[in-house]
C-alpha cells in the first residue's frame, strides 16, 4: 500500500504532484491511500510518495481545463475520499480518454456532485457572511463569523477582496480565519466563535427591512429552506425572526383578505403638474394633430402589440408623396416612418435620384406594425386587405392635407391602398396612372424587396430600377 | 418619523416588485482601493424571506405618495396607507450601511409618483447619481424608469444603473385603462421602446455605458380577466419588441386597504409559478405560445402538472424518442428533461450509449421522463399508450410540487 500524506485539506498542488508520480510509477488506485497531515487514520506511516515496484508505468493524462477545475473544486469537499475518488479517475482516463466527457459515469457523476456541492458552498459563503463594524486601532474595521460546510474559505476570499477593498475586514471560521490587510489576503489558523464580535447597531435596522419585505399571503417555508437550509440561521442576524414570522403569517394574510375594502380617501391637491392641458386640441386641424389621432386608432387589432402608431412625416404641402406598406421593427420605437433598413435604401435611392429627401412627404398605408414576436425579434407580417381598408380613412386625411402632386406606392400594399385593388407591381410600373383631385400615381417596387434579393446583381438592377422610377416621379412633380 | 418606521413603510410599499436579479451588470471592483463594491456575473441572493423569495437589493421606494390612482396598487393615491418619504441622503446612507456588512448586492429604487414623472425621474436618478459619484458605489443599481419623464433623465438614469425597467402592470391594455385609469399604455411601450434603442446603441458609443444588464418588466396576474393564453402572447410580443431580460410576473395577493374594485381572493401561487415554467418553454425550450396554452382547457395552463409534461401528453404521437439518437430540439421537448441535462446527454452520448441508471445518475426525474423516452434497456410502449398514464403522472391532491423542473 502506497500512502500519500497531504500537507492541508486544500493542498491541492501537493495532490497533483503525488498523482503525477503514482501515475509514472504505475500504482494502481486501490493500492493507494491518501491522507491530510494531522488527519491520517491511526496505521497511516509516515511514508512518501511511491509505493514498491508496479507493473508499468502509465502517462500523465491530458486534461481539459474544465475537467481541471471540476477536480480543483471537488478536492476542497470535506468528504475524505474525494483525492481516492480523483486518483481514480485520472487513472481511468489513460485507458478511457472520453470518460470526462461522460456525466453520467458513476465515478464522474460522484466527483460533480463534490464539485457542485462545493461551488455552492462558496457561493452561499459569498452570501451569508454577516461582517459586524467595530472600532479598532485603525479606524472602522468590519468582521464576520461564518461556518461553512467545505474547504472553501481561501477560494471563497478573493471574491470579498474584490468586493471590499477599500475596507479592512476580517473572516473567522473554525477551521481558517482570512484577514485583508488593505492590500493582501492574509490566511490563519480556526478560532473559536467566543473571540468574533457578537453584534452590530444596524442588524435592528436590517431585520426590520427583512421583515417588511415579507408577504405573509405567500407563505412558503419549504422554498426558503430549500436556499437557506436551517443550519446557516444562527450566523444569520434576520434569521431569528423566522419563527415568528411564519406562525403570525396567516393571521395577518387572513386579516387583510377579512378586513373589507375601505372607502377611498378623497385627495386634494394629489394632481400631476403640468396636466396634459391640450387635449382639447384633438380635434384640431394639421399634421400634428392627425398624428395625435393615430396613436388612438382602434379600427383594427394592430394596435395592441405595437409600441404607437406612426405616422407620415414631411413638409406640410409637399409635391411628392411616398407610401410605403407600414412601420418595420425601427419605424414602431422611434415613431417615424422609414428610419430603418428599408428606408436608408430608400434615401439612398433619393439622394441618387436626384430627389431632395426633405422636400418628400413619406408615409405608409398601414400606420401599426404587423408582426409575429419569434423569441428576440419581431417577424414582419404582411397586413390584410380588411386591414389597409381600416386604415385609409388615414392615409386620405394625409392627401387632403399634403395635397401632393404625385404619389408613389412602394410595393402592392400600398397600390392597393391608394388605388383601391390589388395590381402586379412588374406590369404596371413606370405607368402614370390618374388618380382622384387630378394627382397622378406611379408603382414601384419596395425597397425591403430589393434588400431580400440574395443574388447581388439582381439587388443592384433592382436599386437601378427604384432609382428610375422615383427620378420619373421627381420629374412629373416638378415641371421642368 | 424615524429612518426604522420610514425603512419599514417603504420597503412594505416596494415588496409587491418581484424582480430580484442582480446579475449581468457590469463588470466592476474596488480593487484601486477607493470605491466600495463590485458586481458582474451571476447575482447573490443574500437572504429569503419565509415566503421562498429572495433578498439580493435593498428594494424600496423614495416615496410611496402618489398621484395616480392603480387600483391594484397599495400605493395608489386613494388608500389609507401610512405614506413615509426617504430624503436622498437616508436611501444613500441606508444602501451603504448595508452593503458594506454584505446584506445585499445593491439597490433596487422605485417611487411613487409626486408633483411630476421628471420631478420624480430626477429624485431617482439623484440617488444614483450621488451613489455612483460622491461614494464610488460599485455594487448593482436597478432603477425604476418613470413613463413620460424627460428621456434626458432616462439616459442619464441608464448611465449610473445596471437595469432599468418600465412595468407593464397588467397584460391587457384595457386592464390598464379599467385598473390604472391614469397610466396610459402607449406611455409604457414607447418607454420601453426607447430603452431598448438606447441599450442597443450604447455599446456603439465608446465609453459610454447605458444599462448593461438591459431592462424587464413585471406583469401581475390575476387582478384582472386575462388567461394564461393572453398573458404569455403578452410576454411573447414584449419579449419580440423591447428583447427583454424578463418579464416578471407577480400573482395579485389581497393588500391592506384593498380596492371595492378587485377580486379579493388571491390569485393561485402556483399559477404564477406554471406561467414562470412556459415562459422558460418559449424563451429556452423552443415552444410556441399555441403549444404551450390548450384551448380545450380555456386559454389555462394546467395547474397540477407542469406545461412541458401537459403539452408531452397531448402529444403522445411524438414520443417515444430515442435518447441516444434524437435531435436537441426533441430532447429538450421530453418531459423532466432541463436545458443542461440535454446538453449533458449530448456530450455523454457521443462517448458511449446511455441507459436507464445513467439518467438516473443525471438526476433525471424517471417517473416523468421515461413514460416517454426509449433506451437499450427501456422501451416505454405499453406505457405511453396507457389511458391511465395522465392520472399517474399527476400528483396526489394536495401535494403539489411548487418547483420541480419543468
Amino acid at each position: 500500500m502506497t500512502r500519500v500524506r497531504l500537507a492541508a485539506e486544500t493542498d491541492f498542488s501537493g495532490f497533483r504532484a503525488a498523482a503525477r508520480d503514482l501515475l509514472r510509477q504505475g500504482v494502481e488506485p486501490r493500492d493507494v491511500e491518501f491522507a491530510v497531515a494531522g488527519h491520517e487514520p491511526g496505521l497511516f506511516e509516515d511514508a512518501p510518495a511511491g509505493g514498491g515496484p508496479t507493473a508499468s508505468s502509465r502517462p500523465v493524462p491530458a486534461v481539459s481545463r474544465a475537467f481541471l477545475s471540476t477536480i480543483a473544486s471537488a478536492s476542497l469537499h470535506r468528504e475524505p475520499a474525494r483525492f481516492a475518488l480523483i486518483y481514480r479517475i485520472l487513472w481511468r482516463l489513460v485507458d478511457e480518454p472520453g470518460l470526462a466527457q461522460v456525466a453520467s459515469d458513476p465515478d464522474v457523476a460522484r466527483l460533480g456532485a463534490l464539485a457542485k456541492a462545493v461551488r455552492r458552498d462558496i457561493h452561499k459563503m459569498h452570501a451569508f457572511v454577516r461582517f459586524r463594524a467595530v472600532e479598532g486601532p485603525d479606524g472602522e474595521a468590519f468582521i464576520a463569523w461564518y461556518e461553512p460546510d467545505h474547504h472553501v474559505v481561501e477560494a471563497a476570499a478573493p471574491f470579498f477582496a474584490r468586493r471590499f477593498a477599500s475596507l479592512l475586514w476580517t473572516i473567522l471560521t473554525p477551521e481558517r480565519c482570512v484577514r485583508w490587510t488593505g492590500d493582501a489576503l492574509e490566511y490563519s489558523d480556526g478560532v473559536d466563535r467566543a473571540v468574533a464580535p457578537t453584534g452590530d447597531d444596524l442588524e435592528d435596522l436590517w431585520r426590520r427591512y427583512y421583515a417588511s419585505v415579507f408577504n405573509p399571503a405567500r407563505v412558503n417555508p419549504t422554498a426558503m429552506r430549500a436556499e437557506m437550509p436551517r443550519r446557516f440561521w444562527r450566523n444569520l442576524p434576520e434569521a431569528q425572526l423566522i419563527q415568528d414570522l411564519v406562525a403570525e403569517a396567516p393571521s395577518r394574510a387572513a386579516a387583510m383578505v377579512a378586513a373589507a375594502p375601505t372607502l377611498p380617501v378623497a385627495r386634494r391637491g394629489a394632481k400631476l403638474v403640468d396636466e396634459d392641458a391640450e387635449r382639447s386640441e384633438a380635434a384640431a386641424p394639421g399634421l400634428p394633430a392627425l398624428a395625435d389621432r393615430i396613436q388612438g386608432c382602434r379600427e383594427c387589432p394592430l394596435w395592441e402589440p405595437a409600441t404607437q402608431g406612426v405616422p407620415g412625416e414631411g413638409p406640410a404641402h409637399a409635391a411628392l408623396m411616398i407610401v410605403g406598406e407600414q412601420p418595420g421593427d425601427e419605424e414602431d420605437l422611434a415613431g417615424r416612418p422609414f428610419v430603418g433598413p428599408a428606408g436608408r435604401l430608400l434615401d439612398r435611392a433619393l439622394a441618387q435620384a436626384g430627389v431632395p429627401r426633405d422636400a418628400v412627404y413619406v408615409t405608409n398605408a398601414v400606420k401599426h406594425f404587423k408582426f409575429e414576436p419569434r423569441g428576440k425579434r419581431r417577424i414582419h407580417k404582411k397586413p390584410e386587405a380588411r386591414e389597409i381598408r381600416a386604415c385609409l380613412p388615414w392615409l386620405e386625411q394625409e392627401f387632403t392635407l399634403v395635397r401632393p402632386d404625385v404619389v408613389v406606392m412602394l410595393g402592392a400594399s400600398a397600390a392597393q391602398a391608394v388605388l383601391g385593388h390589388t395590381v402586379a407591381v412588374t406590369r404596371v410600373r413606370g405607368e402614370v396612372l390618374d388618380l382622384a383631385e387630378g394627382r397622378r400615381g406611379l408603382v414601384t417596387t419596395h425597397p425591403s424587396y430589393v434588400l431580400r434579393l440574395p443574388d447581388r446583381e439582381a439587388a443592384e438592377a433592382a436599386f437601378e430600377a427604384l432609382v428610375r422610377d422615383l427620378a420619373q416621379a421627381w420629374a412629373l412633380a416638378r415641371p421642368a | 418619523m424615524d429612518i426604522k418606521t420610514k425603512l419599514e413603510i417603504l420597503a412594505d410599499a416596494a415588496k409587491y416588485d418581484a424582480s430580484c436579479a442582480s446579475s449581468g451588470g457590469q463588470k466592476r471592483d474596488s480593487r484601486d482601493g477607493k470605491g466600495l463594491g463590485s458586481s458582474g456575473g451571476s447575482g447573490i441572493c443574500h437572504s429569503y424571506t419565509p415566503d421562498g423569495r429572495c433578498v439580493s437589493l435593498l428594494k424600496i421606494l423614495l416615496t410611496n405618495a402618489c398621484v395616480y390612482d392603480c387600483l391594484y396598487c397599495i400605493n395608489r393615491s386613494s388608500s389609507h396607507v401610512r405614506r413615509a418619504r426617504f430624503t436622498v441622503e437616508e436611501v444613500v446612507k441606508l444602501t451603504l450601511d448595508f452593503y458594506k456588512r454584505n446584506y445585499i448586492e445593491g439597490l433596487f429604487l422605485s417611487s411613487g409618483i409626486i408633483r411630476s414623472p421628471d420631478y420624480t425621474m430626477e429624485e431617482l436618478v439623484r440617488v444614483a447619481r450621488t451613489l455612483r459619484e460622491e461614494h464610488l458605489f460599485r455594487g448593482y443599481i436597478h432603477l425604476k424608469v418613470i413613463p413620460n419623464a424627460d428621456p434626458l433623465l432616462v439616459e442619464e438614469a441608464g448611465r449610473w444603473a445596471d437595469r432599468l425597467s418600465v412595468n407593464v402592470e397588467l397584460p391587457k391594455p384595457e386592464s390598464l385603462q379599467a385598473l390604472a385609469p391614469r397610466k396610459e399604455i402607449k406611455d409604457i411601450r414607447k418607454a420601453m421602446g426607447r430603452l431598448r434603442t438606447t441599450i442597443e446603441e450604447a455599446p456603439r458609443s465608446k465609453g459610454r455605458s447605458f444599462a448593461p444588464a438591459g431592462q424587464s418588466t413585471q406583469m401581475i396576474v390575476g387582478a384582472d380577466g386575462s388567461d394564461d393564453s393572453q398573458i404569455l402572447s403578452t410576454s411573447a410580443s414584449l419579449y419580440g419588441s423591447y428583447r427583454l431580460r424578463r418579464v416578471y410576473y407577480s400573482a395579485f395577493s389581497p393588500i391592506p386597504d384593498a380596492s371595492q374594485a378587485l377580486p379579493l381572493k388571491p390569485a393561485p401561487l402556483v399559477r404564477e409559478n406554471r406561467l414562470y415554467q412556459a415562459d422558460w418553454l418559449m424563451r429556452f425550450y423552443g415552444f410556441d405560445v399555441e403549444e404551450i396554452v390548450d384551448r380545450a382547457q380555456g386559454g389555462m395552463l394546467d395547474l397540477d402538472i407542469d406545461p412541458k409534461l401537459a403539452w408531452a401528453l397531448r402529444h403522445r404521437e411524438r414520443f417515444p424518442l430515442d435518447v441516444n439518437k434524437a435531435t436537441r430540439e426533441d430532447l429538450l421537448r421530453v418531459p423532466g428533461l432541463g436545458v443542461r441535462t440535454v446538453d449533458r446527454i449530448l456530450v455523454s452520448r457521443r462517448v458511449r450509449s446511455l441507459r436507464t441508471d445513467d439518467l438516473a445518475r443525471l438526476r433525471v426525474p424517471l417517473r416523468k421522463a421515461l413514460p416517454f423516452v426509449v433506451l437499450p434497456d427501456h422501451r416505454p410502449t405499453k406505457l405511453l399508450d396507457a389511458p391511465d398514464l395522465a392520472a399517474r403522472l399527476r400528483p396526489a391532491p394536495r401535494q403539489l410540487d411548487l418547483f420541480a423542473a419543468p
